[in-house]
């Protein structure tokens, strides 16, 4: 067995140790999760590959740059991709129409087109021949530069935490959500300072359900701060800041979800954004978003996420606060399985999936904290490579706050002992108001105390093999893979109109955004996806520009 | 800890005294404990000195005489937290104490399904909803889905109630239409976000539209962490419940409110817990499960 002590701090975003195996799972029936995680995927990533979204357009004019809004704030990214929409369609995707004309008008820029056709002044056509060709190569260069911005933020990630150090796991992830990003500033510059390795900047509530990204600084927002490209850049700014002094990188998270996730995910990658919130389902169970819109945004954002080296922090905990911990342990693994085939078709490597999931057993269930062991270590164990997430307890929070510092205490030693990447601090005061300073200055000194009192633990962790850990370990793992044989059969779209996630019946075709979803037509061109689904070319090289979508990457 | 005798135990036989103290150990000490965080430094020992001081003081006007900290803690170079142990003088005086009594008696899911079954004659329809901005549908979701809450089913489970759960950030026209549509007996909606008030303006939103819909308004059910259950009048609702309301407690309400309750019951007596014993197939299987 490895020894669990060194804590050298690696470059890679995996877990920055070995992962012990403590549990006799059956590996054929681990193989046989995959395999079937694979067949009720492959049905969703086809539609997704021949449709494309509103958002997914958008967010390939905002990669070529556009940025700005107009006067009433409806960016121009959205002006522009409807009026090409209005005029002759998304079929083709918004590059070829939207860079012909682009020539055809001799403008300066996206931004001088977007008012031109905001104003009703551009007619827009499919152009073909030598006039597509050229519309072909001009966005394809527009693409391979926005391409190269990310691989470029990137890079200088690489270079900060070159520069100050990676910090050891697990990582703690603590959330600001002031609603002005000019108070969550030092807010988060201040966690930062008291032992945070993560800061989540909690989205105002109403976002998700917007059709546009909010432009600027912003000030005020509800129970959260928009996610706008301007509040990116001047947190991860911030932060910056304060890895230097701290000599730690500190990495910055906020949610690639909702309406417009492909695009966030892009302002995310342009922004140096280190971890971001995507679900394969999320939107769907618990926003009422269309799942078809959900799966083709989810796709493309997950391909940026991929070439920006992006952790993406999948939703599994959610499932728990509606469902009961017990009896939906197994449909939490279900969800990662998928989330971890979406991901990876989407290009995202094991380092990069942070596939989440909780401690939310009620405690006064008998043997609770073991069966917390027991579904940590069985994901630990299927993920070996994944930063996972592990999320504190809410539902059973109470207004005890001194029985809620113990259960945050457990779900602490919980995560050590299974070596869980990257620990979200449970709050006392969960659920009566959001944290007091102190109570963050609590949290933290619970999960210090934790860290320092048993890190080491998990080296002298062993269930005994078919004991009751052990055993409940193997029985999810056996509901997970008779839920997804169910799945595999009647469809991955009618389990979740069923309600087989959250307990929450979502129909394919209900929904938000289920407008926002075009089929592609012959000679679809989306430049950015050319470049994200062929990596082994350079980003802006001709040969990205002019592949043609049907390429397999 | 909660399961020690009160201090009443002395008086056995005697009256519960109307004026009482805070207990600690002895009856009648008015020990209390406080913790909180100040603006001020803790780094050197002359900054520790005046930062107690400062704590100190402020437990002698919150009436903590004497009072001793416990814990003191700077948290970064401007804050200190302290955990802060004293005798308060104030009496509390139970003769003069409020409580809002509940209106309609506790009744368990087979009761409610009796008394809709024989005093509605159909089933009972719900449509829920987090109405405005608000995507927090954890409280909808803790009372409506059949998972409940705190080991109480959701109305979901209610055989008698039929539940239409319309989800997160629904806007206040789509709930009308859809509550018309569906027939609703009752609207629940939830609110947790509370930035500028939403909760309120939201809720009084509904209401109006409501009434602007026509004379067969629903019976308004609004309930979230925040809400005083006295506002009910002031939102425009027919019920407000608070933090911590039990799926049980909104079935019971509704039922009472909604189903005109069964004649011999009625009849029967004065006892509410005796109420359900002419339902011979549903004798009250307990008040207030166990968590």
């Amino acid at each position: 067995m490895e020894a669990a002590s060194s804590p050298a701090a690696h470059a890679t975003t995996g877990p920055d140790r070995p992962v012990t195996r403590r549990l006799s799972l059956d590996p054929a029936l681990v193989r046989e999760a995959r395999e079937l995680a694979r067949r009720a995927g492959r049905p969703i990533v086809d539609m997704a590959r021949t449709h494309t979204t509103v958002s997914v357009e958008r967010a390939v004019l905002r990669l070529a740059g556009l940025q700005g809004a107009d006067p009433d704030g409806m960016p121009w990214v959205n002006r522009l991709a409807d009026a090409v929409r209005d005029s002759v369609g998304l079929e083709h995707g918004v590059a070829l129409p939207a860079w012909d004309a682009l020539r055809a008008g001799s403008y300066p820029d996206l931004g001088a087109l977007a008012r031109d056709a905001a104003a009703g002044k551009v007619s827009f056509r499919i152009p073909g021949g030598a006039d597509a060709h050229a519309a072909r190569a001009a966005a394809g260069a527009a693409l391979g530069q926005g391409i190269a911005r990310i691989d470029a933020q990137r890079a200088a990630r690489d270079q900060m935490i070159a520069q100050t150090s990676q910090p050891r796991m697990p990582w703690i992830y603590l959330i600001v959500a002031t609603g002005d990003i000019y108070e969550d500033i030092p807010q988060a510059q201040a966690a930062a300072r008291e032992g945070a390795d993560i800061i989540a900047v909690i989205r105002s509530t109403g976002q998700s359900l917007l059709d546009y990204v909010p432009e600027g600084a912003t000030r005020e927002g509800f129970a959260g701060t928009y996610a706008t490209q301007e509040n990116f850049r001047l947190m991860r700014a911030a932060l910056d800041e304060t890895s230097r002094e701290l000599g730690r990188y500190v990495r910055l998270t906020n949610y690639a979800s909702g309406l417009c996730m492909p695009e966030i995910a892009s302002l995310a990658g342009l922004e140096r954004l280190d971890m971001m919130l995507n679900d394969c389902m999320y939107g769907i169970i618990f926003r009422d978003i269309n799942p078809r819109r959900t799966f083709i945004d989810q796709r493309f954002s997950r391909q940026i996420h991929a070439r920006a080296g992006i952790i993406i922090n999948t939703g599994e905990d959610n499932y728990l606060t509606t469902a009961d911990a017990v009896d939906a342990a197994h449909t939490v693994v279900v969800s990662q399985l998928m989330n971890e085939f979406f991901g990876k078709e989407a290009g995202l490597a094991d380092g990069q999936l942070g596939l989440g999931h909780a401690f939310e057993i009620n405690p006064a269930v008998p043997d609770s904290f073991l069966l917390e062991l027991a579904h940590a270590q069985l994901i630990r164990e299927l993920f070996p490579d994944a930063p996972l997430k592990y999320m504190p307890p809410t539902k059973h929070m109470t207004g005890n706050v001194f029985a809620g510092y113990l259960l945050d205490a457990f779900f602490n030693l919980a995560g050590v002992m299974t070596d869980q990447s990257i620990l979200l601090i449970g709050m006392m005061t969960e659920g009566i108001h959001t944290p007091f300073l102190a109570d963050r200055d609590l949290a933290l000194e619970n999960v210090r105390y934790v860290r320092d009192a048993a890190g080491r633990l998990g080296e002298s962790f062993q269930p005994v093999p078919g004991g009751f850990i052990d055993q409940r370990a193997s029985q999810v793992l056996a509901e997970a893979v008779a839920l997804l044989r169910k799945i595999t059969d009647e469809g991955l779209l009618t389990a979740i109109a069923d309600g087989t996630f959250g307990i929450t019946k979502r129909p394919a075709d209900g929904g938000r955004g289920l407008d926002g979803v075009i089929e592609q037509a012959d000679g679809y061109f989306n430049p950015a996806r050319n470049i994200l689904e062929n990596p082994e070319s350079a980003a802006g090289s001709p040969a990205a520009e002019l592949s043609e979508i049907g390429a397999s990457s | 800890m909660s399961d020690q005798p009160q201090s009443g135990q002395q008086q056995s036989g005697q009256q519960q005294p109307q004026i009482v103290r805070p207990y600690g150990d002895t009856t009648g000490d008015g020990r209390v404990q406080v913790s909180f965080t100040l603006p001020v430094p803790f780094g050197s020992s002359s900054e520790r000195a005046r930062a107690e001081g400062a704590a100190l003081q402020l437990a002698a006007k919150m009436g903590l005489e004497p009072a001793m900290v416990v814990h003191a803690k700077g948290m970064g170079p401007a804050f200190t937290f302290f955990i802060v142990y004293g005798r308060v003088a104030h009496l509390v005086d139970l003769s003069q104490v409020v409580v809002a009594e509940r209106e309609f008696p506790l009744l368990s899911p087979a009761e409610v399904n009796l008394r809709i079954r024989s005093g509605l004659g159909r089933k009972l329809v719900v449509v829920g909803a987090c109405i405005g901005t608000d995507a927090h549908t954890v409280g909808i979701d803790a009372i409506l889905n059949v998972k409940g809450h705190a080991g109480e089913k959701g109305l979901e489970y209610y055989r008698e109630i039929r539940v239409v759960n319309l989800g997160s950030q629904v806007e206040v026209e789509r709930l009308v239409e859809r509550s018309r549509a569906e027939g609703a007996d009752a609207v629940l909606v939830s609110q947790v976000v509370t930035q500028r008030d939403a909760h309120i303006i939201n809720v009084r939103q509904m209401s109006a539209a409501f009434d602007a819909a026509g004379p067969d308004r629903p019976l308004l059910v609004a309930g979230g962490p925040r809400y005083d259950p006295a506002s009910a009048g002031s939102l425009g609702v027919d019920k407000v419940f608070g933090k911590g309301t039990t799926p049980g407690e909104v079935a019971s309400y509704l039922a009472y409110s909604l189903a005109p309750a069964p004649p011999p019951a009625e009849d029967n007596g004065s006892a509410p817990g005796a109420a359900a014993g002419s339902g011979a197939e549903s004798q009250p299987e307990r008040i207030g499960t166990s968590a």
